[in-house]
């Protein structure tokens, strides 16, 4: 019976497995098709679909728009982010519940919401649909990423090192600016990794707060969806899914996922 | 294991930290803000101007129109969480107690990397999928088993299938959470008292992840709650989700206001499902946990 048992588990996780991997791997093998139908399988393979859509403008412009504010977002994040979970980890002052709470929130708070939020927030403060708005609302998206990354650094120094720092005489400062910092570091390029990789690949939020001239990558496949109906898309959405998983085969390399994403089953030992 | 707790922190220093954080909350609260304000406001047709304080909008939520798309949406949410449930445990236990690295490590990156490859990518694979061209039509034509190919586009069963894998990670990650706090010890004696490894799982490990079930499912509704993309795509216009809603209402008709009252109300509606499952989640927290 339990190997019955036993033999249905590991048919239900394949399945499940497959059901889960199987959209990229469509997606993949679509994108090297020739004709300019979404058919599955293709019946003729070509890689021109990659090349259209690295020569496609608005790809280009959704690229380059892209770089814009996930740069400025990355990096806003992660000095707002470091600072922020050292604070909140370290530091007792009045209003720090309520603190976390909205800095966590958006954790909660659909994507749609913020979007509409955001613009008319924008609207109010008669600032168009710019590069600020945007950004602003992906460093309130990311934030509580960058944080938790911080977060899992944070515990692992060992307080030891900050009181011998102290004990030789350094004040708090120059204790957090020489050994927790550097300590840091992987926690902090984690989270960095992990605010571009969001950041970039934003979508709901980003298409409410960003307009023409502004559009970012996901933005601009949305719109070419709607109006083509060929393999592009696929070409472009395997090259996406390609950089995602370096880029977070290297966030694994440097921090390991299982401890951000708190799945750590090496709580016993 | 708080070494360093206010007493020798400078106050500049607590300032200069803090400062940013506080600038963040309040932008993020001024958005909200505007959001909440919006909802009281009048619509000006054709104009892009909000008129005075009404509590108009609210009540004409409650037109059969809008009100259905709140109850297809809240049942979208509940299928996609429990077909969610009952797919990502045995995921989330073999990725917890399996013994093989590789399928941790599949189970780890197959979960993983949809989280972080954006809503468009991924919904716009399922469009491949679930197409009369697509995959599951392709194959199934190809084997000869149906003769004409089967709708799943704009279709509630075809958006369900795409929600459920699209929020699949999130669940997996939370069961593996739970039952990775199970103490292994107890999965043990029960074993060593007799138990077949699947009285152990009825009797131990599925009681004892309890947390994570309710954390999970909960979780996933409210989230599914809130899909956009999704719906948008493989809903075509037929299958319509708030989210939805609450973009054509700003972006076809540029009623924001009312959009606002959409969005202040699912979101209300979804705090309101979280703090309930906090509350019910209070009852196991005499639960041994580690």
């Amino acid at each position: 019976m339990d190997r019955f048992l036993d033999y249905i588990l590991k048919t239900l996780v394949a399945l499940t497995l497959i059901y889960v991997t199987l959209p990229s791997v469509v997606v993949v093998i679509t994108a090297f098709g020739d004709k300019a139908l979404m058919m599955f399988p293709p019946d003729a393979w070509s890689t021109r679909w990659f090349v259209r859509a690295i020569q496609y403008e608005d790809f280009r412009l959704g690229i380059v728009n892209g770089l814009i504010i996930t740069s400025w977002t990355t990096w806003i994040a992660v000095v707002i982010g470091t600072c922020s979970a050292f604070a909140i980890e370290r530091f007792s002052f009045p209003g720090k519940s309520i603190l976390e709470a909205i800095l966590a929130s958006p954790l909660v708070i659909p994507h749609f919401t913020m979007g509409v939020g955001f613009l008319i927030l924008a609207s109010g403060l008669s600032l168009s649909r710019s590069y600020g708005v945007a950004i602003a609302c992906h460093v309130v998206l990311v934030l509580p990423f960058v944080m938790r990354s911080v977060y899992v650094s944070l515990k692992n120094i060992d307080p030891a090192l900050e009181r011998a720092a102290a004990s030789l005489g350094a004040r708090p400062m120059t204790v957090f600016l020489r050994i927790n910092l550097p300590l840091l570091a992987p926690g902090v390029a984690g989270g960095a990794l992990m605010a571009a990789i969001l950041s970039f690949n934003e979508f709901t939020a980003t298409l409410f707060v960003t307009g023409q001239n502004t559009q970012t990558l996901p933005v601009a496949m949305y719109t070419y969806i709607r109006e083509y109906a060929d393999p592009t898309m696929a070409a472009l959405s395997a090259m996406m899914i390609a950089a995602t998983t370096l880029f977070l085969i290297v966030v694994n390399r440097w921090l390991g996922l299982e401890k951000i994403l708190a799945i750590d089953s090496s709580h016993h030992r | 294991m708080n070494p360093t707790r206010q007493s020798h922190y400078p106050g500049y220093m607590v300032g200069v930290f803090l400062i940013p954080a506080v600038i963040i909350a309040v932008v993020l609260v001024a958005a909200l803000t505007s959001l909440f304000q919006y909802s009281f406001r009048e619509t000006i047709p054709g104009s892009l101007k909000v008129g005075d304080f009404t509590l108009g909008n609210f009540g004409r939520m409650s037109a059969w129109i809008y009100l259905k798309v709140f109850l297809e949406s809240l049942m979208l949410a509940g299928w996609t969480a429990l077909f969610n449930l009952l797919l990502g445990y045995p995921l989330a236990l073999a990725l917890v107690r399996s013994r093989s690295r590789t399928l941790k490590a599949a189970i780890l990156i197959a979960t993983v990397i949809p989280m972080f490859s954006g809503d468009i990518v991924r919904t716009y694979s399922w469009l491949i999928v679930l197409g009369k061209n697509g995959f599951i039509n392709g194959s199934l034509g190809s084997l000869g088993l149906i003769a004409s190919p089967f709708e799943f586009l704009y279709t509630p069963l075809g958006v369900t299938l795409a929600l459920v894998q699209y929020s699949m990670p999130v669940m997996v990650l939370i069961l593996a959470a739970a039952i990775s706090h199970i103490n292994p010890d107890y999965e043990k004696a029960a074993s060593s008292l007799g138990a077949s490894p699947w009285r152990v799982f009825v009797h131990i490990t599925l009681p004892l992840s309890r947390p994570g079930i309710i954390s999970g499912s909960v979780t996933i509704f409210a989230w599914t709650l809130s899909a956009f993309a999704t719906p948008q795509l493989i809903g075509g216009g037929k299958v319509n989700m708030i989210a939805n809603l609450v973009y054509q209402l700003g972006f076809s008709n540029f009623d924001f206001p009312f959009a606002a009252t959409l969005s202040m109300t699912a979101l209300a509606l979804t705090l309101l499902i979280l703090a309930a499952m906090r509350l019910w989640l209070r009852r196991f927290e005499t639960v041994e946990t580690h």
